[in-house]
């Protein structure tokens, strides 16, 4: 069967993405499997200067998932595009490269060094990070603010395909979603981390030294399968789904309830293997199913 | 990243060593070549989405029959991991991290504080020269938790029970003495807790002695990209305990200290 789906016009030979911040630079995973067999690899979120991230303990484990707060170490887009783009297989398998900026000009500027290079194939727009003090989530979670990042990036992005990752901590998800589609966005990803946080009662601490971090895993994937439902009924363009994505079922759940593609994200952590072994068992899930096609799954969830 | 394979291994046993706090966990061989100090991360099947996140542990040894990792429970995870049974499946990958830059011609020192004797097991029990190998082991559990039984008696080995403040101090006394006949002619390895890694580093660092340290960080992934375990290199680079370690040299952790101290 035919996997392939358009994100714009940017062609994926099937639905499955990873998740930036799970995948490193993806050359990282060459050794677990072949890369080109992926429909798309999102990188680590690439700022204009590389980034250090934030001190001390950074991750922590949680009841089907785990908290970050990495803060977006990076090592810049130039080092990015330089070191590393020339070994990612970018003719088989699109790179998407997420962007941070602090501000709009910074968004800007990455806007404009990306979208020179053909070697990668779509952007995708971070407003939503938990972790930084500057940018990130106070982009995504204003309509106005999240809207201009949006003008901003797709002004200077030429024929780029721009996606834009949504911040679940938001009142109306919905809102944040038709700003972004009206403000040009070709597709819309949802959703990053959830705030949360952990503590250790002997020691009297939170389990990361910036107390607060991003939920992730497991536990958030019926808030991220609600929110992609939501989003669905309210935009055009595509939406590819994020949030504790961990097996073949996981994918199909989100493509009935609307998405086009998804993310796998911190499952990647419990074997480094499995987005490949989810490509490979697209078929066996589709024969299950009793389906030909995407589309006559898509969003056919009977209510 | 060469060399690196993830593969679904069967536990061949789970031997206690003193109670239930301490055990081996021996696994089927994955056959790969390591170097002592390199680790693997480790996930049973079993545990379907919780605990969550895959485990890593050193390398205790590993040869044609068997892969071992010496632990002890001090969570949810090694708790679970005690209750693994011959024949369950555990995903593990690796070989991970550089390990011990060995010279199997030198003297060796080994520092090592409870259950950091873990990477120097399979070392101690492969070295050509076991006379050339020395040890220094503070430990605060009843020594039969560790597995130094079957230790060649050609390695010279100190134990030092550290229940108290003046038990530290005296282990340090210990440190200061053994490493000056190492720090002109022969290699120090160190792996412990971070106070007695602190401790062992600010000795070392005042006596201008070369040193290996192999470092303990809580990560995801074990490949480099969680970024969980990063520590600062410089003041504007990163090190990934993972990939640019576990093992370090002395002088390469000069701004972790100043940042985070131990």
């Amino acid at each position: 069967m035919d996997f392939s789906v358009k994100i714009g016009s940017l062609v994926l030979k099937n639905p499955i993405l990873t998740a930036s911040g799970t995948f490193g630079y993806g050359i990282e995973y060459e050794t677990f499997g072949d890369l080109k067999k992926l429909g798309g690899i999102v990188v680590k979120g690439l700022s204009i200067n590389p980034r250090q991230g934030n001190m001390g303990d950074r991750i922590a484990e949680t009841p089907c998932g785990m908290l970050n707060s990495i803060g977006l170490e990076n090592i810049g887009i130039n080092a990015f595009i330089q070191d590393i783009l020339p070994k990612l297989p970018y003719k088989q398998t699109p790179i998407i490269v997420n962007l941070y900026g602090e501000n709009i000009n910074d968004f800007e500027t990455l806007s404009k060094i990306t979208s020179k290079r053909e070697e990668i194939g779509a952007l995708e727009v971070n407003i939503s990070c938990p972790n930084v003090k500057q940018g990130g989530i106070q982009f995504g979670q204003d309509e106005k603010s999240a809207a201009k990042v949006c003008e901003a990036v797709k002004k200077h992005a030429g024929s780029k395909v721009v996606i834009v990752k949504l911040s679940p901590n938001v009142s109306d998800i919905k809102k944040i979603a038709k700003a972004v589609e009206l403000a040009g966005a070709d597709a819309i990803s949802l959703i990053n981390t959830i705030p949360a946080m952990a503590v250790d009662i002997y020691k009297r601490r939170p389990k990361l030294t910036n107390v607060i971090g991003g939920l992730s895993g497991p536990a958030i994937k019926p808030i991220a399968l609600r929110m992609v439902y939501e989003v669905v009924q309210v935009v055009n363009i595509p939406v590819i789904g994020i949030g504790g994505i961990s097996s073949v079922e996981d994918v199909f759940e989100f493509i009935l309830v609307g998405a086009h593609a998804v993310q796998i994200g911190s499952a990647n952590f419990t074997n480094p293997a499995l987005s490949f072994e989810i490509v490979d068992s697209l078929q066996i899930m589709a024969n299950k199913l009793n389906i030909n096609s995407l589309e006559e799954f898509r969003g056919k969830l009977i209510i | 990243m060469k060399n690196i394979e993830c593969i679904d291994l069967r536990v061949l046993e789970l031997v206690p060593l003193d109670g239930k706090e301490f055990f081996i966990l021996r696994l089927c061989s994955p056959k790969w070549k390591y170097r002592p100090g390199q680790f693997v991360m480790i996930r049973p099947i079993s545990w379907g989405y919780d605990p969550f996140l895959p485990r890593p542990f050193s390398i205790s040894n590993l040869d044609e029959d068997k892969l071992e990792i010496f632990f002890q429970v001090v969570g949810r995870g090694t708790k679970k991991l005690a209750e693994l049974r011959p024949n369950d499946v555990v995903k593990v990958w690796g070989p991970l991290g550089n390990g011990f830059e060995i010279d199997e011609s030198l003297p060796i020192l080994i520092l090592a504080g409870g259950m950091g004797i873990a990477p120097f097991l399979g070392l101690i029990k492969n070295h050509p020269y076991p006379e050339n190998i020395e040890i220094v082991f503070g430990h605060r559990k009843n020594l039969s938790c560790y597995p130094l039984k079957n230790i060649s008696r050609k390695i010279l080995i100190w134990t030092i029970r550290d229940r108290s403040e003046r038990d530290l101090l005296r282990l340090k006394k210990a440190i200061q003495v053994k490493i000056e006949g190492y720090s002109a002619d022969g290699q120090i390895f160190a792996c412990g807790p971070l106070p007695f890694l602190d401790m062992v580093h600010t000795v070392c660092t005042s006596k201008k002695t070369q040193l290996q340290i192999s470092l303990e960080r809580p990560m995801a992934c074990g490949i480099g990209v969680c970024l969980g375990c990063s520590i600062p290199a410089t003041s504007n680079k990163n090190f990934q305990v993972c990939k640019h370690g576990p093992v370090f040299r002395c002088g390469d952790l000069t701004t972790f200290c100043e940042h985070r101290g131990f």
